[in-house]
């Protein structure tokens, strides 16, 4: 599978460690138990399109979110983690 | 009738033997298109001496010389001979070369001939003439589809001692050497446009559209010739001989700068953006060249891939169609037209389609005496009637053969005619034809079926392909030469297109006439004697019959009950045949029967080519510490911790084991002064205005509190809840920290963190870096350290222990200038330092140590002594940071902050999580002090059965303790705070161990912390 990092161009699978879904948000600190224990054990595994999160270990050290289906590992976008995460939370001050 | 007249080929050469010593080739033909003839080899099988030429196979040198039986079969060891004349051969599996060199099951029909090559026939025993598991065929009725599950089920007993060394001795093919492989592989990585898979007509077309495009190519054929069936037929392209045409297009190819050619090259697997493919660079040498690698690993990463795999011509099913001399026809067209070698002296060609003639046409043309053209078709053509009658042989149309003869060799045949006649021919070589089946392996790694094509009788390429492989030449289903051509030209143009060249058609030459036209015939029916359908496995006709009839009705089930398509050549030329007859035997069509999945590899790869140079000590980088080659100097033993070798202990003479040593070098830390290496410990510079935010977020304690110039211990959790890693983190500055992990979990630590910043908390305004191999850092441990460490800080710099105190940390200059960092900072609970500097000044830093703590009585320790003096002080490390403990459970409850959110704070809270019935940390001495502790033992009370519901625990790490006189130990005890001065039982039933503990403590010197505050 080749990947390829915003940041350092095409690469291959080998280069990046696979973390997981890219859909499940950290909860408030305050949120249930039962909303923790989803957050930390609970995935949904799609047969098909899924939203996933890479870390580019042997290069640039960024997390990706790459969109992916899972069943022919089609890869559809690969963006910076960190551009995901900032445009769907308002930054803090 | 029998035509028994022993006429021999008009044309065979003299035996080539200029050298009276060299064996003669008595089936030698004067003309070969891919041989030289000139150079004569040397070579042995089975230890008799036989001789080929350079462009030989192994089977071809063989033929030459008359060699018809090769191998005994898997399951009922019959004799048999070759019968293809490439990769997908069943029957010719050999052993190559001695010694440490010997490979076991090769197939004879791709392995190059070389000077000197040896080789061994397979699965027989005495001797390949007469192997006494020969009987097997006469008890062939125990030894039908599903032997092994009918056969060896009971008694239970049994299988152990009595089924399996029986199935493997009588089942086994080659033998392994036993020795290191001598040779080294390698791995590499190429970029193209155009990837061309095989190079015969239709791959040569292919490359040429896309080189004369522009497109970067790689062209790769397994055999060791480019050509395909080109070498093998003898064909007009342009009007010249195809062999011209041949050499021009090669020339051209060669001549391009864009074009990479590899032969001896298979590509045996489509992954998902690359393609594997194995290049046997050494294979057809006796040793390899000088610093050239044995086999290489390619992964070919191309924009398009044009797939010219060819095809695979089927057998005939016919009663007895496995004896020596039984050829497929394009095999013995092979061989005589490519390799100058005549298969027998006398055949019957027997076939279900036009490509038949052509087997007669070129058998007379060899001289060769063709005794019958049997053709399973009612009518044939003119054309093919006319072939016959020149040749000289009997042309019987609607006939089938029902019959053979021979046993180490065929002898004859018996041909039934549509009338019913029976007709006995004599002959040595029986070349059949059941039509070519296309390659398409490949098509299909991508989870994409083969579709049944009833037109061409033949498994096509799935509409589904791998992205950006198209398919040309014979593997679409089209065999013809003039339709190779086309489609090859038009799929390389194509494929240049699509990658970005502009591109026009090439010219497409003209051929001579062809005709493929085809009726199955799956099996002969009412014939004698078995007729096999998977020559390696042994699986005939009626063991697919009754698969059927005992239910076995789906391919897969099949497949596994008869065993046919999983031998080495995992059904090449037995997979169509077999499925067509169980289509028959099931009464549904090919198409409804389905087919099995391809799978990778085409061909067998060996785990050498697939480890590369990943092997032995280079299986993973070995990572050094910069004082490493002075350890060396000191007589260290090292040891493996994750990827670096570290310094283990440092035995001095007459020092009986590693136990007196380590127990030497932690009393000098506590008595004196030694000097760690620790620059394996994972170092993280934090750096940015939120660096301190970023901090109080991963580790459970505070961090923004930290004062500059100062070190605090933290414990960072999971989100799980439980203890992630633990160290020191300095500030440095106000923005800037420089955090420590443990040397385990460096890369996971930084990981982790980068994960924090840039994913759950993007906001923040902080980067970080690992610094571990910057920095080399060397503790300095003892009651003399600080003497040591004021040898080497310039001038200016006080670290008394009033302006330096316990926990502080400092940017500073040492020896005259360097820059170093300090930080008192303590590992064993003395009065200890660690002092880092730039990672190339580690090794002059670790000797000026040494000089200056001389007097002192300086002792370099490593990792055993640091280990004791950490147990001493019941600091928690890997054996206790299992991933399996929470903060509480090793007495770290109390740092984990109530007043700010931080990574597992929330999963820590969990009900099992703060049980007060967990296992905690604890210190343990065994109640006899003379009596040796061991990590792994089980806590049980000392009134309870040995039983796991009574275990509260385990012991962790075990120590000899120089400062107490005696061992001591750490645990993990169900309350084990509540039972200080309980005496329990560390149980050991692997190492035999049962020992009374005293429950204490976990830190068993100095608890109240005065040394390392001196
Ligand atoms: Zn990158």
């Amino acid at each position: 599978m080749r990947i390829i990092c915003p940041l350092c161009g095409e690469r291959g699978a080998e280069e990046f460690v696979y973390h997981g879904d890219a859909t499940v948000r950290r909860p408030h600190p305050d949120s249930s138990a039962e909303t923790w224990n989803a957050y930390v054990h609970l995935r949904d595994n799609p047969a098909g399109r899924h939203s996933e999160l890479w870390y580019h270990a042997a290069g640039c050290h960024a997390w990706l979110v790459v969109e992916r289906d899972v069943r022919t590992h089609e890869i559809f976008a690969v963006t910076l983690a960190q551009d995901v995460a900032l445009a769907r939370r308002p930054v803090t001050a | 009738m029998s035509t028994a007249s022993e006429t021999f080929p008009r044309e065979i050469a003299a035996p080539a033997a200029a050298v009276s010593t060299r064996p003669a080739q008595p089936f030698r033909l004067a003309e070969a298109a891919g041989v030289d003839r000139k150079n004569l080899l040397d070579f042995t099988f089975d230890g008799q001496r036989y001789s080929g030429h350079s462009g030989d196979t192994l089977a071809s040198a063989l033929l030459a010389s008359g060699v018809r039986l090769v191998g005994r079969s898997f399951k009922y060891h019959r004799p048999r001979g070759i019968l293809s004349a490439g990769p997908e051969e069943p029957n010719a599996i050999v052993e190559l070369r001695d010694g440490a060199r010997r490979e076991p099951n090769t197939r004879a029909t791709v392995a190059e001939l070389f000077q000197g090559l040896t080789a061994t026939s397979q699965n027989r025993w005495p001797s390949l003439r007469f192997d006494v598991m020969g009987v097997n065929q006469f008890v062939a009725p125990i030894l039908a589809a599903g032997f092994y599950y009918k056969t060896f089920m009971w008694p239970a007993s049994f299988w152990e001692k009595v089924y399996e060394p029986l199935i493997r001795r009588a089942a086994g093919l080659g033998r392994a050497s036993g020795s290191h492989d001598p040779d080294h592989y390698e791995k590499t990585t190429t970029h193209c446009d155009v990837l061309v898979i095989g190079a015969g007509p239709a791959g040569l077309m292919a490359a040429l559209a896309a080189v004369r495009a522009g497109a970067r190519v790689v062209l790769c054929e397994e055999d060791f010739l480019l050509g395909g069936r080109l070498l093998s037929e003898r064909r007009m392209i342009g009007n010249r001989s195809a062999l011209e045409w041949l050499r021009e297009a090669e020339a051209e190819l060669r001549a391009a700068p864009e074009c990479r050619i590899l032969r001896r090259t298979s590509v045996f697997g489509v992954f998902d953006g690359a393609y594997g493919a194995v290049e046997r660079v050494g294979d057809h040498l006796p040793v390899p060249p000088m610093f050239q690698p044995r086999q290489r690993l390619w992964r070919i990463i191309a924009k398009r891939h044009v797939l010219c795999a060819g095809s695979l011509e089927r057998p005939l099913v016919f009663g007895d169609n496995d004896r020596p001399g039984v050829m497929l026809a394009g095999a013995v067209r092979t061989y005589v037209n490519r390799f100058g070698v005549a298969p027998g002296r006398r055949a019957v060609v027997f076939a279900n389609n036009d490509d038949a003639a052509r087997t007669v046409a070129d058998l007379a043309a060899a001289g060769v005496a063709v005794a019958a053209l049997v053709d399973a078709r009612a009518e044939v053509t003119p054309e093919i009637s006319r072939i016959a009658e020149a040749a000289g042989a009997k042309l019987l149309a609607g006939a089938r053969i029902t019959e053979t003869r021979g046993r180490l060799a065929l002898r004859g045949a018996v041909v039934t005619d549509a009338a019913g006649t029976r007709h006995n021919f004599d002959c040595d070589l029986l070349a059949m034809s059941g039509g070519w089946s296309p390659t398409v392996h490949l098509t299909s790694h991508h989870g994409g079926k083969p579709v049944w094509s009833e037109a061409k009788a033949a498994f096509l390429p799935p509409s589904h392909l791998p992205p950006g492989m198209a398919v040309a030449g014979a593997a679409t289903g089209d065999p013809l030469l003039a339709d190779c051509l086309a489609s090859g030209a038009q799929a390389g143009a194509e494929a240049a297109r699509l990658a970005g060249f502009q591109t026009s058609l090439p010219a497409i030459p003209e051929t001579d006439g062809e005709s493929a036209e085809l009726q199955p015939l799956w099996r002969v029916r009412g014939g004698k004697g078995k007729a096999f359908v998977d020559f390696q496995n042994d699986v005939a006709a009626s063991d697919v019959a009754l698969a059927q009839r005992e239910g076995f009705r789906a391919v897969e089930h099949l497949k596994r009950y008869t065993t046919l398509g999983m031998a080495t050549d995992q059904g090449k030329t037995s997979n169509v045949n077999g499925l067509a007859l169980m289509a028959e035997f099931n009464e549904r069509t090919i198409a409804q029967t389905g087919t099995t999945t391809f799978r990778p590899p085409y061909t067998p790869v060996s785990v050498g080519v697939l480890a590369g140079r990943h092997r032995g000590h280079e299986f993973r980088p070995t990572r050094l510490t910069p004082t490493h080659d002075w350890a060396t100097e000191q007589g260290a033993v090292f040891v493996e911790t994750g990827p670096w070798l570290r310094a283990q202990y440092f035995p001095r003479p007459g020092e009986a084991d590693w136990l007196v040593t380590a127990t030497r070098e932690a009393r000098a830390v506590r008595e004196a002064v030694g000097l760690c290496d620790v620059s394996t410990l994972g170092k993280i510079d934090i750096q940015g205005p939120d660096a301190a935010v970023l901090l109080d977020r991963v580790y459970a304690n505070n961090f923004a509190s930290l004062p500059i110039g100062r070190v605090r211990y933290g414990v960072m959790l999971r989100e799980d809840g439980f203890v992630m890693d633990d160290g020191t983190t300095a500030r440095l500055a106000g923005d800037r920290f420089l955090m420590t992990t443990t040397t385990a979990n460096a890369v996971s630590v930084s990981r982790h963190l980068d994960f924090c910043s840039q994913w759950l908390w993007p906001e923040l305004d902080v980067q970080m870096i690992s610094v571990t191999e910057q920095w080399a850092q060397i503790a300095v441990a003892g009651p003399r350290s600080r003497a040591v460490i004021e040898g080497v800080v310039d001038a200016g710099f006080d670290i008394s222990n009033a302006a330096f105190p316990y926990m502080s940390c400092a940017e500073l200059t040492i020896c005259g200038g360097l820059k170093a960092r300090l930080f008192r900072i303590s590992f064993s609970g003395e009065l200890a330092y660690e002092l880092a500097v730039p990672a190339r000044y580690g090794d002059a830093l670790m000797r000026r140590l040494m000089e200056i703590g001389k007097p002192l009585g300086v002792t370099p320790y490593g990792i055993e002594a640091l280990g004791v003096l950490r147990v001493e002080k019941g600091h928690p490390a890997g054996n206790e940071l299992s991933g399996q403990t929470t903060a509480a459970d090793i007495g770290l409850g109390r740092m984990m902050s109530k007043t700010k959110d931080f990574i597992g704070k929330a999963m820590a809270q969990r009900a099992g999580l703060t049980a007060t019935d967990r296992p905690v940390l604890v210190g343990i001495r065994p109640w006899d002090r003379a009596a040796r502790l061991r990590a792994g033992a089980h806590f049980l009370a000392r009134n309870v059965e040995n039983l796991a519901a009574n275990d509260e625990g385990y012991v962790t790490s075990v120590a000899y303790s120089p400062a107490l006189g005696h061992w001591i130990g750490l645990g993990l005890l169900q309350r084990g705070t509540e039972r200080l001065g309980e005496v329990v039982r560390a149980y050991d039933p692997v190492r035999g161990g049962d020992l009374e503990v005293e429950i204490v403590s976990p830190v068993l010197v100095d608890p109240t912390g005065d040394r390392l505050r001196g």
